[in-house]
């Protein structure tokens, strides 16, 4: 029984999703592969090779994987499932996008965004925005699955020196081609790898408002977030959103800032270690999954926190 | 151009959930049920490449209870010309909706599939990428702007720090982000004529497609409740409490 691990990579590093993938791998029970597929991606598998728990990586580096088009990654995998009993990816908009077409070519039933694995052919996952939990079983020969980061450790990463292998390209499906990307330039970190996050809602009442919270994100080194109402309401871009509908994450700290606490918002961060309110209403259903609230107008509390944290 | 769009009923997204005390499943006997908003936003968009004169057919199709005829009527309301029910008591799981979507694909060959990135129940977002590779055609998931041109679709998708455009060969598959569209309210004059439009019904067995379950559910639960903590009365003691109490800054 092994597994194979999709790695989420940017050709040059590896990004942390592959990390807590490879640890929901590792509890299937076997060995732990790695793929690394992509365009000049040497020092992706390479750093991958160093990952605590990971025996073997498989480098498949190609320019028809530099943009990871879906049909052609999908293919890269299907020509290398047979050895293996699982194969996992991160349930990021990459995994999702590329993994149910291995699943469907494999004639095997997916099993989404997993929180848990209760045994080689069982596990939880969230449905209904968070608000259920199913312990599903696959019968299914291979399992095919994609995880919630969120709900696994990061393996560490270092701590390995498995081999690199290179594997022949799958051909370029010809289907499908890369136009463009428009990426956020930030100096932050990213939403989902963030130690500590700070998020603001429709209270922040403007785009131009969320200014006031870079300096709280600053002096704690947090990420930038904000709730469904804020991207809808035009204040942030939507790669922004914490929720069902946007980014599932679960930082050490949130601090939610003029949020009210929709449910859609909740499903997406209330696996948080520690969780603070920042609201002027002190009926917001924030404050009943915040472990620390204040209550009063976010123009003077953030700018008071910001002096108090020195 | 013709295009399918193929749509889920599914719990009302205003409803809250309840678990069932067996832990069978969600409670959804007495529950508002409504077209998942995603395939909402599918259907919207699919009328408009009608209105827009890109589109010349648009063609709902549904699977499961004879209750999706509902969902399907709504579609035709917002617009669809015609719609068709696969009609099954059985549950179904997403490659089996995928291998019953391919083969009404077969039967209606269109040139654009337009549905949902995910239902709001099980949210498993797989069924329109396994439609894409039971298909051998390509697929634009959680698209938030689509072009059609020349034979090819040019799509703007959101994704993880941005957004990022891919261009995709017809026939092919495109899955629905939340900012693509908004859809509009349908109105009573379209509700009915809605109900003159034709909605056909086959059964999985008509298409040769098996859609037996391959996950067995074995429990559903409540997910483990945060209790609300304290209210603090000012900006020093919440970073006291940050500092010695939750020891995260």
């Amino acid at each position: 029984m092994t597994a194979l691990v999709i790695a989420e990579h940017d050709n040059a590093s590896i990004k942390v999703a592959t990390n807590n993938t490879i640890t929901a791998a590792a509890k299937c029970g076997g060995e732990v592969h790695v793929l690394v597929a992509g365009h000049n991606c040497k020092a992706a598998a390479d750093a991958a090779a160093q990952i605590a728990g990971v025996t073997k990586v498989l480098l498949a580096d190609a320019p028809q994987f530099a943009d990871g088009l879906a049909e052609n990654i999908a293919a890269q995998i299907v020509a290398l499932a047979g050895a293996y009993s699982h194969i996992l990816a991160p349930a990021t908009a990459a995994g999702k996008n590329y993994l149910p077409r291995v699943a469907a070519v494999l004639d095997v039933q997916q099993v989404s965004e997993i929180v848990s694995v209760e045994s080689p052919d069982t596990f939880v996952r969230p449905i209904y925005a968070g608000n259920a939990l199913a312990t599903v079983q696959s019968s299914d020969a291979k399992k095919v699955i994609t995880v919630r980061t969120t709900g696994f450790d990061a393996a560490p990463s270092t701590g390995g020196s498995a081999a690199v292998e290179s594997v022949t390209a799958a051909p370029d499906a010809g289907l499908s081609s890369f136009i463009g990307r428009e990426v956020a330039k930030s100096e932050r970190p990213e939403l989902t790898a963030a130690r500590i996050i700070v998020s603001g809602g429709r209270g922040m009442g403007s785009g131009e408002n969320f200014k006031i919270l870079e300096p709280l994100a600053d002096k704690l080194g947090a990420a930038m977030g904000a709730s469904r109402a804020a991207v809808d309401a035009g204040f942030v871009p939507n790669d922004w959103q914490v929720g069902q509908t946007g980014k599932i994450v679960a930082p050490q700290l949130y601090i939610a800032v003029g949020i009210s606490g929709a449910i859609q918002h909740l499903a997406g961060m209330k696996d948080s270690k520690t969780i603070v309110a920042i609201n002027k209403d002190p009926e917001a259903p924030i404050f009943s999954v915040a472990d620390y609230g204040i209550v009063g107008d976010l123009f003077t509390i953030v700018p008071e926190l910001v002096k108090e944290l020195g | 151009m013709k295009i399918l769009v193929p749509v889920k009923r599914v719990v009302d997204y205003n409803v809250k959930v309840r678990v069932k005390a067996d832990q069978t499943g969600v409670e959804t006997a007495n529950v508002k049920m409504s077209m998942n908003p995603f395939d909402e936003i599918a259907v919207e968009e699919a009328v408009r490449l009608k209105e827009a004169g890109i589109a010349t057919e648009v063609i709902a199709v549904s699977c499961g209870l004879l209750s999706c005829q509902e969902t399907l009527r709504t579609a035709l309301a917002i617009g669809a010309d015609r719609a068709i029910l696969v009609e099954t008591d059985v549950e179904l799981q997403p490659l089996a909706v995928a291998k019953l979507l391919a083969a009404v694909f077969k039967k209606e060959s269109p040139d654009l599939v337009i549905l949902g990135k995910q239902a709001i129940d099980d949210d498993s977002n797989q069924t329109g990428q396994m439609l894409g590779a039971l298909l051998g055609r390509p697929q634009a998931t959680f698209a938030s702007k689509v072009v059609i041109e020349g034979g090819a679709a040019q799509v703007t998708r959101e994704v993880d720090g941005g957004l990022e455009t891919i261009k995709i060969t017809l026939p092919a598959i495109v899955t629905t982000d939340l900012r693509l569209n908004e859809p509009r309210y349908v109105t009573l004059p379209n509700i009915m004529k809605a109900k003159k439009k034709p909605l056909e019904n086959v059964k999985p067995a008509d298409l040769g497609v098996d859609v037996t379950p391959r996950l067995k559910t074995l429990k559903v639960t409540e997910p483990p409740k945060r209790s609300a903590g304290v209210k603090v009365p000012d900006v020093a003691t919440l970073v006291a409490k940050l500092k010695n109490e939750a020891k995260v800054i």
